[in-house]
């Protein structure tokens, strides 16, 4: 094949990597697409139900991109195999489902403690244990947030449709790249398995983050000596820079530091680097809040119905409003506050047995009531249900 | 004042490029074979001929895994047994690297068991190079895989009641082009094989037999790392080419080194390469440029 020929079909290979278009599609191939559109080149992992489709449409989608999809022995290995792929520079991500979950927490401690970038989306089902492997919950945003030992902080996005599964993905990879850190997509079988419109944008409306590089030579390089946003330039494997990178504690230069001191800076500036960074990382979808007297606050699936039940209850004359969190971790703790602070109660609608509910909890400061709307997992909560529990706090109802 | 005179005057350390001096004094025991066997790495790596900032090394947890800390190249000291998975995303990532794992027994071969035998069948490129001390040295000298039958450990102070694996016959079964065993007293010829299994295509294992002295050495009234040594000495029987299932560690008897198999088998990489061509026609260039072979003159 002449040189011509062959760049010409390199262009036509770049150029699918982002399928612009309107389709309809389930929320699993949209997580893909939306990977697929922001870099992501790099695929390993472990089919489970409800989230073998992403791995499918990947491994059909990346080799004509020049990537690599490759299926692991286990989740364990796939959280590894991401983290080795990242330190070779490519963007790389894993989905899975909650048992899968559960074996990929120590890694994930790991590409926290090493601060690399990826992405972990996590199809949620039903637990505990097998549980109910077809059928929804959301009920591992607590293993979200501290299932790897040790503490941190973490990033942790909420998809509600297929759509958001396509524009999430590629934020938690934008945040991923910025804020060197594995970001958690905690969809649901529902919004996984959900066939709707979804509408990718074409290549140039869709903005992409790279990590950035250091611009110092190697005998400067200092590998977690952060800029002032708390977040260090990262070399990559090959680069020339020759970092050593520890899943021990470890100083600036990376180098294992076994005493307080070390733990104290290393972990405070993990945590810090998220912290100091929150107003960026949040984003919440307000509606109705103006002039709202009750609130849902929901993520996921569950913000779907709770969206359905604010209108209905405007529409009886009720002022109810909503905050549809699209970020769960770092949790908007600052706009809870304030909420709380001029509404009649809070309510939070969500597929396991109270757990964001805590969080919603301790960020009102008992400035008002907060009522929990559980459901155990299996099927999703019905807009009636927020509908009567919006009623009842209007009513003063506990 | 007149000690850094003296240090002037001195030649530099024939491994300065590759060792990180300063993280000096390393945590290996006094008698401990991985730091001979480190000597070994690195000689090979020189003798290699790689580009050393094309040169990675990985590893999990344990005594062996401390390498990577103390060698100057980019180098991920991982988590416990998963070394190999993270070398594999590495490797598959930017294919002009050459990469090294560096594992003990346990670590490789008890948590890491499943990886192993997963990254040898797939033949992915990488040369796993594991010190096998008989026991588990971090966390003070408990039962391992290797450990033999009726050792003494910590966790077996009666005896070791299983079996071990013959890690040379098990590399063999899952597909690795390249497998060999010596001891930390067959220095040269270490590091030959480990240059050997570097310039191999695909998945080399070199097993190196180290003495414990602090934890296996003193339960098993071994004696010293240099009665090992001894040992090792008067024991060793090279046989190279042979099939590595008759050659099991049996320590009443002779321990079989040698290098047993070196063969060829496509990687992971040219297979994947040649479905995925079969599937879109034009493919991106993968060809690893690291690879002395490859490499423009």
């Amino acid at each position: 094949m002449s040189r011509e020929a062959t760049s010409i079909r390199k262009e036509r290979i770049s150029d699918r990597s982002v399928l612009a278009g309107t389709y309809f599609m389930n929320g699993d191939h949209a997580c893909c697409e939306g990977a697929l559109a922001a870099g992501c080149r790099f695929f390993a992992g472990y089919p489970i139900t409800p989230a073998t489709e992403v791995g499918e449409r990947m491994s059909r989608r990346l080799p004509e991109l020049g990537g690599i999809y490759i299926q692991m022995e286990d989740e364990i290995a796939s959280m590894a195999a991401i983290l080795g792929a990242s330190w070779g520079g490519m963007k790389s991500m894993t989905s899975t489902s909650g048992p899968g979950f559960s074996l990929m927490m120590e890694n994930i401690g790991l590409g926290i403690c090493t601060e690399t970038p990826c992405v972990v989306c996590n199809v949620q089902r039903a637990g505990p244990s097998t549980g109910l492997p077809t059928l929804v919950a959301q009920g591992d945003m607590m293993q979200a947030r501290w299932g790897s030992h040790g503490h941190y902080e973490v990033i942790a996005l909420a998809p509600s449709s297929p759509q958001e599964m396509f524009d999430l993905t590629v934020r938690a990879f934008n945040l991923s790249e910025q804020y060197r850190i594995p970001v958690l997509i905690m969809a649901d079988e529902v919004v996984g398995h959900m066939n709707e419109r979804v509408v990718i944008p074409r290549k140039e409306e869709i903005a992409v983050v790279e990590r950035r590089k250091p611009k110092v030579p190697p005998r400067d390089y200092l590998p977690f000596h952060p800029d002032p946003d708390g977040v260090a330039p990262m070399a990559n494997c090959g680069d020339g820079y020759r970092v050593h990178i520890t899943g021990l504690t470890h100083d600036e230069r990376g180098y294992p530091g076994m005493d307080d001191k070390t733990q104290a800076q290393m972990v405070n500036r993990l945590i810090q680097k998220i912290v100091r960074n929150r107003d960026k990382i949040i984003r919440t979808e307000n509606v109705y809040l103006d002039d709202a007297e009750v609130v849902v606050v929901a993520y996921g699936i569950s913000a779907r119905s709770s969206r359905q039940a604010v209108r209905d209850a405007r529409e009886r004359g009720i002022k109810a409003g909503l905050v549809k969190l699209e970020t769960v971790w770092p949790f908007p703790e600052r706009l809870i506050k304030d909420v709380a602070a001029r509404v009649r109660a809070l309510i939070m609608p969500e597929i396991n047995a109270g757990q964001m509910v805590l969080e919603l909890e301790r960020s009102s400061g008992g400035a008002c009531p907060v009522r929990l709307i559980s459901h155990f997992g299996g099927s999703i909560i019905h807009p009636a249900t927020i509908l009567s529990a919006i009623e009842d706090a209007v009513k003063g109802k506990r | 004042m007149k000690k850094k005179r003296i240090d002037k005057s001195l030649p530099p350390h024939p491994m300065e490029e590759l060792i990180r001096s300063e993280r000096l004094p390393h945590i290996w025991c006094a008698g401990c074979g991985i730091g001979t066997v480190f000597g070994s790495v690195m000689a090979a790596i020189q003798k290699s001929g790689y580009d050393l900032d094309k040169t990675a090394i990985v590893s999990g947890i344990g005594c062996t895994a401390r390498m990577a800390g103390y060698i100057r190249l980019d180098s991920f000291h991982t988590t416990h047994g998963r070394a190999l998975p993270f070398a594999t995303g590495l490797k598959l990532a930017n294919p002009e690297l050459k990469v090294l794992v560096v594992s003990g027994d346990g670590d490789l071969l008890a948590i890491g068991g499943n990886h192993f035998i997963h990254a040898a069948r797939r033949n992915i490129d990488i040369t796993v190079i594991c010190v096998n001390n008989l026991n588990y040295g971090m966390t003070g000298g408990q039962l391992a895989p290797s450990t033999p039958f009726g050792a003494k450990t910590t966790t077996s102070v009666t005896g070791c009641p299983e079996e071990p694996f013959n890690f040379c016959y098990l590399a063999s079964a899952c597909g690795a082009v390249y497998v060999a065993r010596w001891t930390s007293l067959h220095i040269r010829r270490m590091a030959n094989s480990i240059t050997e299994a570097m310039q191999k295509r695909g998945f080399g294992f070199v097993e190196i037999l180290t003495p414990c002295p602090t934890s296996f050495g003193r339960r098993n009234k071994i004696g010293t790392a240099l009665d090992t040594l001894r040992f090792y000495h008067e024991r060793c029987v090279i046989r190279n080419d042979i099939d590595p299932k008759e050659a099991p560690i049996d320590f009443a008897s002779n321990i079989v080194v040698g290098k047993f198999v070196d063969r060829a088998r496509p990687t992971f990489m040219d297979n994947y390469q040649l479905s995925c061509r079969n599937q879109i026609g034009d493919w991106p260039d993968f060809e690893g440029t690291a690879d002395p072979e490859n490499q423009a003159v």
